[in-house]
């Protein structure tokens, strides 16, 4: 009994002697699915901060749903740095005055240290045939996506078949439209969230094509093995950012400024460049995407910027109550 | 007021004060914040929010399926309630335990689990598919899985009633003449009847509210399997927190007029039966008129 109080207090002990060791703490606030790419980053930044100034961190990281991050972050949650999967969230923290005006202008390449695109992934074999967007609005095609107006994964998906149609022959915005309402009505559901797509399509099996992240292609063959299915880049897919930014808000006040900023300039470094490939995420840096080709075939991407004019007002055009998806659904 | 002086417990300004303050700081508070921020908006930008053409059909898809799932257990949680109570079998103690295990279980693993068995694919599903009956990804979906979330309700409330009821109440119809038929109508069912109304109210209002479990297997295509709480959840992610409100306030609203409702009906129950009581007619009065009710 007594040595285990003694256990008990002495690791009490340590992890407050941890605490007051550390000379400035950071915390990350961050969308679902990047835990494994910061579990692997913070340990790589602590080493070249130590090295560089002496000064040990600690880093701290919060993850849920982007948009739930952000708003928590609005509510008070003394975030020093935001990682997002959607420019859209970022630009919401700077319309409430957190986050600078111009945040996507502070770090290069839009403030988005890595990328990743829209793929399909269909059944081993292809057995349909799928290879663009054209052949997803089939008769009898099954796609499975999440929810295309609650969740960045499901917004992509629907923008990218919106562009495509948009540059066929003679494509405007209501033949776009007419053709991602055929696609819509070829989903059976809209699944929860991203990895409740991947769910629905790998184990209960439905559906012909789901359509995802390339990053979360290769968490597919991690957990369902690669013979089960194949990974099919169309001609045209959303080169997706990843945005971050500074809080300023909370960096003023805590004096953290100089840390939080280092912490995300140093995504771009060579060390945090291959930490992103390692996580199936396009690295910015050219020399690695071509390290890491066999992960990253080339495709032909388009920005939100480019064709839609902004993140945010994709999201007013399309995802708002009364934008094109509820029109697909709400005959006016 | 010279009414406290005549209680028999002490302490009831005490506790009177503590009620109040404990309820308004649980419930009055938040419910009142809410209908606070949803009045910033006018009543008819309020209606124009739940009249629209995807709300309706959210509220539509939400009330019929709480109710039928209410129902549901309504009907099937008497009889499990009855048979705990009235019978003893091996391994009782541990099905009476499992009554309870929708209320511990994470609602989103009951959503995920109950998607897999009723799946195209899954141990169920492959069996009812070919039948016809699709349940994953339809609004026989969301039913299945709100009267899985909201079973221990009617039981639970059912329990102690049946317990009280005494089986000699029972022998005493049957030797009058009573059948088992009118036994049950005349003479149990008057005795549980406000205890099986608050339990189906409590299990109604749970699946009103209800959302981890049904977004994994409604399939939450607009018009057909999007319930309201999902709705909110879509005006949250539009940063459109005062259109959620308003959504959240209509469903308040209307929930509360329906247990009010059933209230009054439960209210109106226990005093019917009471007052057959009070009238000293004995059950056994009761029995020999159903008897006679029969003879006509």
């Amino acid at each position: 009994m007594k040595s285990l109080r003694l256990t008990v207090s002495s690791l009490f002990l340590a992890l407050a002697s941890a605490t007051a060791l550390a000379d400035a703490t950071l915390l990350n606030a961050s969308y679902d699915v990047a835990r494994d790419v910061y579990k692997d980053y913070n340990p790589l930044f602590q080493k070249y901060w130590k090295a560089k100034t002496g000064e040990s961190l600690e880093l701290k990281q919060s993850h849920a749903g982007s948009t739930k991050q952000v708003r928590a972050v609005a509510d008070g949650l003394e975030a020093d740095v935001v990682t997002m999967n959607q420019a859209n969230d970022v630009e919401f923290l700077a319309d409430k005055g957190l986050v600078a005006k111009d945040w996507a202008k502070k770090f290069p390449n839009n403030a988005s240290p890595y990328t990743s695109a829209m793929v399909f992934i269909v059944r081993k074999g292809n057995p349909k045939a799928l290879k663009d967007w054209g052949d997803l609005a089939a008769a009898g095609v099954q796609v499975i996506i999440p929810h295309p107006k609650n969740t960045g994964n499901g917004r992509n998906t629907y923008l990218s078949a919106w562009a495509w149609a948009l540059r066929q022959p003679g494509g405007n915005d209501a033949k776009a439209q007419e053709f991602v309402g055929k696609l819509l009505k070829n989903a059976p559901l809209f699944a929860a969230g991203g990895r409740d797509a991947t769910t629905t399509f790998m184990q209960r099996r439905l559906g012909d094509v789901l359509i995802t992240f390339e990053s979360e292609a290769e968490m597919i063959a991690k957990e369902f093995g690669k013979g089960e299915f194949e990974v099919i880049h169309p001609s045209l897919t959303m080169q997706t950012e990843f945005p971050v930014a500074v809080v300023d808000k909370v960096v003023d006040k805590k004096g953290t400024r100089k840390q939080a900023t280092a912490y995300l300039e140093y995504l771009w470094s060579k060390e945090g460049q291959e930490n992103a490939a390692q996580n199936y995420l396009r690295p910015r840096d050219p020399e690695l995407l071509k390290k890491y080709a066999a992960f990253f075939p080339p495709v032909k991407t388009f920005t939100v910027d480019e064709v839609f004019g902004g993140a945010h007002k994709a999201f007013v055009t399309h995802f708002k109550d009364g934008g094109s998806f509820d029109q697909i659904y709400v005959a006016k | 007021m010279s009414a406290p002086s005549q209680r028999v417990l002490p302490g009831f300004g005490l506790a009177l004060g503590y009620t109040l303050v404990y309820l308004s700081l649980l419930i009055l508070l938040p419910l009142g914040g809410m209908i606070l921020k949803a009045s910033e908006l006018g009543f008819a930008q309020i209606l124009d929010i739940a009249l629209g053409e995807r709300s309706l059909a959210a509220f539509r898809v939400t009330f019929v399926s709480s109710l039928l799932a209410a129902s549901i257990n309504a009907f099937f949680g008497l009889i499990v309630a009855w048979v705990l109570v009235r019978y003893s079998f091996p391994g009782k103690r541990f099905v009476d335990a499992l009554v309870d295990l929708p209320f511990a279980l994470p609602t989103a693993v009951a959503g995920i689990t109950l998607a897999t068995l009723y799946a195209g694919n899954g141990w169920l599903g492959q069996y009812l598919e070919p039948l016809g009956f699709k349940v994953a990804y339809t609004p026989l979906g969301i039913v299945v899985a709100l009267t899985f979330v909201t079973l221990p309700f009617v039981v639970r409330t059912l329990q102690p009633v049946i317990e009280d009821i005494e089986t000699e109440v029972e022998e005493a119809a049957a030797s009058l003449g009573a059948s088992r038929w009118q036994t049950f109508v005349k003479v149990i069912f008057p005795a549980i009847g406000p205890a099986l109304l608050t339990g189906f109210a409590l299990a109604f209002a749970r699946a009103l509210g209800e959302f981890g479990s049904v977004i994994f297997i409604a399939g939450n295509i607009p018009l057909v399997s999007e319930i309201v709480p999902l709705l909110i959840i879509s005006k949250l992610e539009q940063y459109d927190v005062l259109g959620a409100t308003a959504l959240a306030v209509v469903m308040l609203a209307i929930s509360f007029v329906l247990l009010l409702v059933i209230n009054v009906l439960q209210w109106w129950a226990a005093s019917r039966h009471k007052s057959g009581h009070e009238n000293v007619e004995p059950l056994e009065v009761a029995a020999g008129k159903a008897k006679q009710g029969e003879g006509a």
